[in-house]
């Protein structure tokens, strides 16, 4: 039965099907060393992963000693209450919540309007503005990072949500992507609404945002797990553990831990889990989001 | 705005419309949030950048206006420099051994059993973590005499570095992690890219008895060039913006051997507090990134065939 699934390979259909009389043995012995050579590749990849969890529940003693231990000798879930009772990771994480969603929300409706403006719209200057949106893509934010301090301290926005959401909203990336998407989208359903008397309004949040779900999922997403990977603006915008994410958090927390391995790689577990649970959660918008082009490559 | 008070030219082709809607007015309406944030967070950060470069500025004291002099001091400083080039070193070793990797995983995982699904996307894990926590896990597998990596070494019979506080070291563990942390992007575009190519192509191949090899040679690679020249450039960028991990697992050493341009960008910007010159570097940076991107795309005519 699963032999069967394992002998069909895409890319050897063809030969399989011309030569029928193959013996179906070296077919399996194959198909089983293809299975084998994927675990070995996904054990080495996750490795990492599986030992930073591992690590997170050793003792001190354990976890320090000259020569690390892999499998922990005893289980100390207790390093997670010790680690929370010295830093708030879990307030942390609220606030990486809020820095995230706030800026993955706020870009993607800004950038699914002027999307639906630049697609469907006509009006003077359009092909400038737009222009000018694409030519900032290829600017990398560090060039904007000063000028965005500069702004953020004379507003008195340090240490403030307003500080740390809004600087980083407004890419072109979502405006291009949601145009290109839109653009996609047959003009017909419009016209017949239209016809029936549906303003540009109603013809948006009727017609183009249900149709264009997976794309605005996908950005919405994407932009999510980018800001909560952010380190650097938080970095310098972020003094205090009013709006410190966990990326901060755990950079802080290094410089005043040092080599205390169980709870250095248990900070590290509580603040990676959440997003591996969503990664699985909305892999599907996150591939895309991967292939529809633009996602850095970092 | 003075374009919003311009008259909107008519409407495209004839279409059937009742009321004398004004589209234009109505096209501001839905670009406004979007154009008001660009313009003030993105475009006017742009210009001023510029302008900050050009002035001799601690944020504190009154700016003074010093012309290019903050052009002329990178010229002399060996810091810059040896970020440039820890930049340029990590950038021309870590995007080819990650797409290097990709490629091959991708031809691997390119296959159509159900199952598959799930090694892909396992694979793709590390490319959804946090930098910053992997970091610290990546420090415990470097750790120098005992560590997991040296270990693993030493079964082959290799005595392993002391990886990250040897100066020739830290920067090939630093690329090594950063190809296991963002292989899986490059991957995922190379598969998408050849479950692109149509499955004749191959049958044709193979009725005229070409080679595994022949079939890669010339249907796979040549088929798959506008997707790897997609992943090329976008690594390119992303890596020559190396920051985190570097901060965390080194903090730029030992010395200066792995202090990246960004690091110095920050540290100049925000712990000697000297923002003309950090926007200085800034520029010099976005340069860099330009020239490189620009040279790529004047290069891809000839390697690149998007012909189907």
């Amino acid at each position: 039965m699963t032999s069967d699934v394992l002998t069909r390979p895409v890319a050897t259909r063809a030969a399989t099907t011309a030569t029928p009389h193959r013996k179906p043995t070296a077919e399996v012995v194959k198909a089983k060393l293809f299975l084998f050579v994927c675990v070995l590749v996904t054990a080495f990849t996750l490795t990492p992963i599986v030992m930073m969890v591992l690590i997170s529940f050793q003792s001190d003693a354990e976890s320090m000693a000259a020569t690390p231990s892999l499998w922990p000798t005893s289980w100390h879930p207790e390093n997670y209450a010790r680690l929370l009772d010295e830093v708030p990771f879990l307030r942390y994480l609220l606030n990486t919540f809020i820095f995230a969603g706030g800026t993955a929300l706020l870009e993607t409706i800004t950038a699914a309007l002027a999307a639906y403006a630049f697609a469907r719209l006509e009006f003077r200057g359009r092909g400038i503005i737009f222009a000018v949106y694409l030519a900032t893509l290829m600017i990398p934010t560090q060039v904007t990072l000063i000028p965005q301090f500069v702004m953020v301290a004379r507003l008195q926005w340090i240490d403030t949500w307003w500080g740390m959401i809004l600087p980083h909203a407004f890419t072109a990336l979502g405006v291009f992507l949601l145009r290109q998407f839109f653009l996609g989208i047959p003009r017909e359903l419009e016209e017949a609404a239209r016809i029936d008397g549906a303003n540009r309004w109603q013809t948006f949040t009727r017609i183009i945002v249900p149709l264009a779900v997976p794309a605005i999922a996908t950005l919405l997403v994407f932009k999510f797990i980018q800001q909560w990977n952010n380190l650097l603006w938080p970095l310098v915008v972020s003094n205090t553990e009013a709006t410190r994410t966990v990326a901060v958090g755990l950079q802080v927390f290094q410089d005043t831990n040092g080599t205390q391995w169980n709870l250095l790689l248990a900070a590290a577990t509580i603040t990676t889990v959440p997003l591996i649970i969503l990664f699985f959660i909305s892999q599907r918008w996150f591939v895309r989001g991967i292939t529809m082009g633009g996602f850095g490559g970092r | 705005m003075s374009a919003a008070t311009a008259p909107a030219p008519a409407p495209a082709p004839a279409r059937a419309r009742g009321s004398k809607e004004k589209v234009w007015l109505v096209a501001w309406l839905f670009l406004l949030p979007s154009f008001l944030g660009f313009a003030i967070f993105t475009v006017g950060p742009v210009i001023a950048a510029a302008v900050i470069s050009l002035l001799d500025w601690n944020l504190f004291s009154p700016p003074t206006f010093v012309w290019f002099e903050n052009f002329g001091r990178l010229t002399g400083d060996p810091t810059f420099w040896a970020s440039l080039r820890n930049t340029a070193i990590f950038t021309f070793t870590s995007v080819p051994l990650s797409i290097l990797v990709s490629l091959l995983l991708a031809l691997l995982l390119n296959r159509g059993v159900r199952w598959i699904t799930g090694f892909r996307s396992l694979l793709l894990l590390p490319y959804a973590t946090i930098t910053v926590a992997v970091s610290f896990v990546w420090m415990w597998l470097y750790i120098p005499t005992d560590g997991l990596v040296n270990r693993v070494l030493g079964l082959v019979g290799i005595d392993g570095p002391a990886w990250l506080v040897s100066d020739v070291w830290a920067m090939p563990a630093l690329v090594f992690m950063s190809v296991w942390k963002s292989f899986g992007f490059a991957m995922v575009i190379l598969l998408a890219g050849m479950q692109g190519i149509p499955e004749t192509l191959y049958e044709a191949a193979r009725v005229d008895g070409a080679s595994a090899w022949q079939r890669f040679r010339s249907i796979t690679l040549p088929m798959l060039s506008p997707a790897m020249f997609f992943v090329v450039v976008t690594s390119i960028i992303g890596s020559f913006q190396v920051f985190d991990q570097a901060l965390i697992m080194t903090n730029g050493g030992p010395g200066t051997s792995t202090t990246t341009l960004v690091m110095y960008i920050y540290r100049t910007g925000f712990e000697n507090y000297n923002q003309g010159y950090a926007a200085a570097q800034s520029l010099v940076l976005f340069a860099f990134i330009a020239l490189i991107t620009a040279a790529q795309f004047l290069t891809q005519r000839r390697l690149v065939h998007y012909d189907q």
